[in-house]
């Protein structure tokens, strides 16, 4: 650790809480090889390619494409999942309807089905033969095996986070702020977008970068109800899937580094906003 | 929490002014409106798709359906899934404990780089989290040579599908564990601790108690995402059949096999878990809201 | 080693081999192995289990050479062999001269499934490029079946334009414009067809295209067979490395070798593989085989690295037709 070399400043505060060396040490062996090792092995497969060798795979159009593909959806689907998820994560906490606890109970359901089982499911539903995909044939949309497949899919999974990140802090909305600015003079609109509204964004971010993470990565649910089609709708991680069938380890490893770094620094935003959040609001 | 803001001192006098409902609520209509739009999303992504499951398991009558349970395979695969999440959870639950302790009752620097570290796996796609272990056990990985000189296979066998669930699942507990213990603080421990209670006391006595509830919680998920895990056990895997198949492969390959309602069925079966972690869940925060809270705004 | 070997090449009354297969086997291999394990037991004495691993050739070919103790495998098409020679040296370059018939215990070719009376009119390969017809095939990068379907197009079209090279290209780019759907194995395009409803015809495995009758009945599908087609050759091989270590090298042979007994030959026949040994096969399964003007690859495009590299590798002709056709 580079911190223990500096003399001044202690790695750690003192405490007459116990424990510290042998919690943070088994934590640190831990994460090192169940996470850290493989990852560093996977940095390095694809080091062998160098720089301009990822440079050269990461603008290979297919690969391109792909990678467009998955973040670009999940782009779109990560904020669909924001706006809807905002509005369930509103109607769950401020109105009371019969069912309600029920819906708050089914939004984690994508956190605990497996994604093979929701992919089948998406599948067969949104199939031209589907319940819902023969409605949506009629009026001329294809869902399922097109890019619009990929995007239910991804809503899907992204669904939970939108509301989840949102739930709490609407609950912990004081409502007499809302009452102290109807009192002032302003309209339900302007109390919403202006008083409402600008603490739950941080929230709102924080809600929509794990939806759009967790998208670009997706797999399982989206093989089954994706076209997989080279350019159109093929996925990065089905990409990785493909070019380890085709014994390209290096290739694999270098899209697999791209979509890590990408990951990593929505992970790192993801921990600003909170940070910031805390500055600005007092709460994550 | 908001309950002690009003009662706070601070809190105006509301009593004095009658508020119209329509300046603190949206107007009737359009909280109708907003509900249905929210019901209808909830109805065709969520709750649809889940009754297509049963639906299409059924399709064919309970014969059919418990047929598909019947299979030495499908039997093969429930024994491997309940092996690999009995060895998975509990190494993230030691493991989540463990850190949510060394962080949130210490201060250290660098804290937030081991939490950002702790979430990466999160954000991995499956996919990467199976090649990750390729690279390092398969025959021309890193130990491969190694491995294969002194005859251990980890991938393509249970070692190897151990890891990719640990690994998928890894930040669950501690992700759920750390903002709990935090806003707890450690005034609790220290006065424990300053009574004479030994360090491992405290934990159990004053610690465990606040943060069961928040650590059933993300047991249950992490199980359910042990148990559920597709992407990084599939390229780990070798679909072995009867031997190194998990559940959701082994709907995979009914469902490749044109077999749709044994693919279901099973699938049902794994529905089944996915519903009542919800209901326990539920329950739970029913039960004990004040206590999850803290873990639930950061999930 | 040597003590690896010998502590698991003791005489033990069980055993256990794998046979890493690609995907549309599934059912053959249930039945070759069971009868397989019937025949050693009587022979033997000893209880034999063989495993089965199902999926994509290529992909299956990854876990063989990524380390999965497959003892034999059984792969859709020669090159994925030849890459677990070249890159794992678990099975010996010369593979082809081991067993009987180049390591092909039977063959196979791609025949048209249509949806019921044919609405599409599909008859030979050049319907298949024509603009109002979709066409459901696995990718070729993934699937051994997908290559076999690629391959057949292209020397379909190669012999039909007085062996033009370029115009078997443009061919071939045109028939997978009209394809909507790549699914990585060929068991993926078969549900995406029969169980999605997707597409006019499905180019595939002539097994696998009379098991989707078998499957889902006859009044749903037509199976249009094709004046000529390609000779598709799906082989078998010993996975040397692996059978010494695990000392199961004496089971794995005679496992092999029992695919080219009668026994085994009639039961290829039965689920619609072409068996090379034609006698051994009952008549009433042959006369489902149709007779097809069959050409091999190999008379047209040279040997299995050249037709890999060509078609299949990074920047091959498949990848310049998607790039192209994008």
């Amino acid at each position: 650790m580079v911190e223990t070399l500096k003399p001044r400043r202690r790695f750690r505060q003192r405490s007459v809480i116990p424990g510290f060396g042998i919690t943070f040490g088994y934590t640190l062996t831990c994460l090192g090889l169940i996470v850290l090792l493989p990852l560093a092995a996977l940095v390095v497969k694809a080091s062998g390619l160098g720089l301009s060798g990822i440079w050269e795979v990461a603008t290979d159009p297919r690969v391109a494409s792909a990678l467009r593909v998955s973040f670009g959806v999940s782009l779109l689907a990560a904020l669909t999942a924001s706006v809807f998820g905002g509005i369930v994560a509103w109607v769950l906490t401020r109105y009371d309807f019969p069912g309600r606890k029920l819906a708050d109970a089914v939004v984690d359901l994508p956190f605990a089905l497996p994604t093979a089982v929701a992919g089948i499911a998406l599948a067969s539903l949104y199939a031209p033969n589907g319940l819902v995909g023969a409605q949506l044939a009629r009026i001329g949309i294809e869902a399922a095996y097109t890019p619009v497949g990929i995007f239910i899919a991804m809503v899907f999974i992204g669904l939970p986070f939108a509301v989840r990140t949102v739930q709490p802090l609407i609950a912990e909305i004081d409502k007499e702020v809302e009452e102290a600015s109807a009192i002032l003079g302003a309209s339900r609109i302007t109390t919403l977008t202006r008083v409402v509204l600008p603490p739950l964004i941080p929230a709102v971010l924080t809600g929509f970068a794990l939806a759009f993470a967790r998208g670009v990565g997706e797999y399982g649910s989206i093989i089954f109800i994706a076209g997989n089609l080279p350019y159109v709708s093929e996925i990065a991680p089905l990409l990785i899937v493909i070019k380890l069938s085709e014994f390209d380890y290096a290739g694999a490893s270098a899209i697999a580094v791209i979509m890590l770094a990408i990951s990593f620094v929505t992970l790192l935003a993801i921990n600003l906003i909170q940070a910031w959040s805390r500055r600005r609001f007092g709460y994550v | 929490m908001s309950e002690a803001l009003t009662q706070g001192p601070l809190s105006p006098p509301t009593e004095a002014v009658r508020l119209p409902a329509s300046v603190v609520t949206e107007r009737r209509v359009v909280r109708w409106l907003l509900i249905a739009v929210a019901l209808a999303f909830l109805g065709l992504f969520l709750v649809l798709p889940l009754l297509t499951v049963f639906a299409q398991a059924l399709a064919k009558g309970w014969g059919a359906y418990f047929t598909a349970f019947a299979e030495p395979d499908a039997q093969a695969a429930i024994r491997l899934t309940l092996l690999v999440a009995a060895i998975a959870v509990p190494f993230n639950l030691v493991f989540g404990v463990a850190a949510s302790w060394a962080i949130a009752k210490f201060e250290f620097r660098g804290k937030n780089l081991l939490v950002t570290l702790i979430d990466l796996p999160f954000s991995v796609s499956p996919v990467v989290s199976g090649l990750i272990y390729v690279l390092v056990f398969g025959s021309r990985g890193l130990f491969g040579p190694f491995l294969v000189e002194h005859d251990i296979q980890i991938i393509f066998a249970v070692p190897g599908i151990v890891l990719a669930t640990i690994f998928v699942t890894f930040p669950f507990v501690a992700r759920q564990l750390i903002p709990l213990m935090q806003e707890q603080g450690t005034a609790e421990e220290e006065a424990a601790l300053t009574l004479g209670a030994s360090g491992w006391h405290a934990f159990r006595t004053v610690t465990l108690p606040n943060i069961r509830w928040g650590l059933l919680y993300s047991v249950l998920l992490c199980n359910a995402r042990a148990m559920g895990e597709f992407g990084a056990v599939s390229v780990v895997s070798g679909h072995i059949r009867g031997l190194t198949n998990t559940l959701p492969l082994h709907v995979e390959i009914l469902y490749n096999e044109y077999n749709f309602v044994a693919a279901f069925a099973v699938a049902s079966l794994l529905a089944g878990l996915a519903l009542v972690t919800l209901a326990v869940k539920s329950v739970l925060e029913w039960r004990y809201a004040d206590d999850l809270a803290a873990g639930a705004r950061r999930h | 080693m040597a003590a690896c070997l010998a502590s698991a090449g003791g005489a033990r009354a069980q055993s256990e081999i794998l046979n890493v297969s690609y995907d549309p086997t599934r059912e053959l291999y249930r039945e070759i192995n069971a009868a397989f394990s019937e025949e050693w037991k009587a022979k033997s004495g000893e209880t034999i289990t063989v495993r089965a691993a199902h999926g994509g050739s290529g992909a299956q070919a990854r876990t063989v050479i990524d380390g999965i103790p497959a003892d034999v495998v059984t792969l859709g098409i020669p090159s994925d062999i030849d890459a677990i020679a070249n890159l794992s040296k678990k099975i010996p370059a010369d593979w082809r001269t081991k067993l009987p018939n180049e390591g092909l215990p039977y063959t196979s070719t791609v025949v048209f499934l249509v949806r019921k009376g044919n609405p599409k009119g599909v008859k030979d390969w050049n319907d298949l490029a024509k603009p109002d017809v979709k066409v459901i095939t696995p990718n070729p990068k993934t699937s051994a079946g997908g290559r076999w379907n690629f391959l057949a197009a292209w020397g379909y079209a190669y012999e039909r334009d007085g062996r033009d090279k370029e115009k078997a290209n443009a061919f071939v780019g045109s028939l997978y414009k009209n394809v909507p759907v790549l699914d990585t194995g060929a068991r993926g395009s078969t549900v995406t067809f029969a169980q999605r409803g997707l597409g006019d015809v499905l180019p595939t495995w002539e097994n696998e295209a009379f098991l989707v009758l078998e499957e889902f009945g006859k009044d749903k599908f037509d199976i249009v067979v094709p004046p000529t087609s390609i000779y598709a050759e799906p082989p078998v091989a010993l996975v040397e490395a692996n059978v010494d270590k695990k000392g199961t090298r004496k089971q794995a042979e005679a496992y092999l070798q029992f695919l080219y007994s009668d026994k085994a030959q009639a039961i290829f026949a039965k689920h619609h593989y072409r068996p090379i040994k034609r006698e051994a096969a009952k008549p009433e399964d042959l006369a489902q085989l149709p007779e097809i003007k069959l050409f091999k690859i190999e008379d047209l495009q040279g040997s299995w690295d050249d037709i890999q590299k060509a078609n299949f590798d990074n920047g091959g002709l498949f990848d310049q037709l998607s790039k192209a056709g994008r």
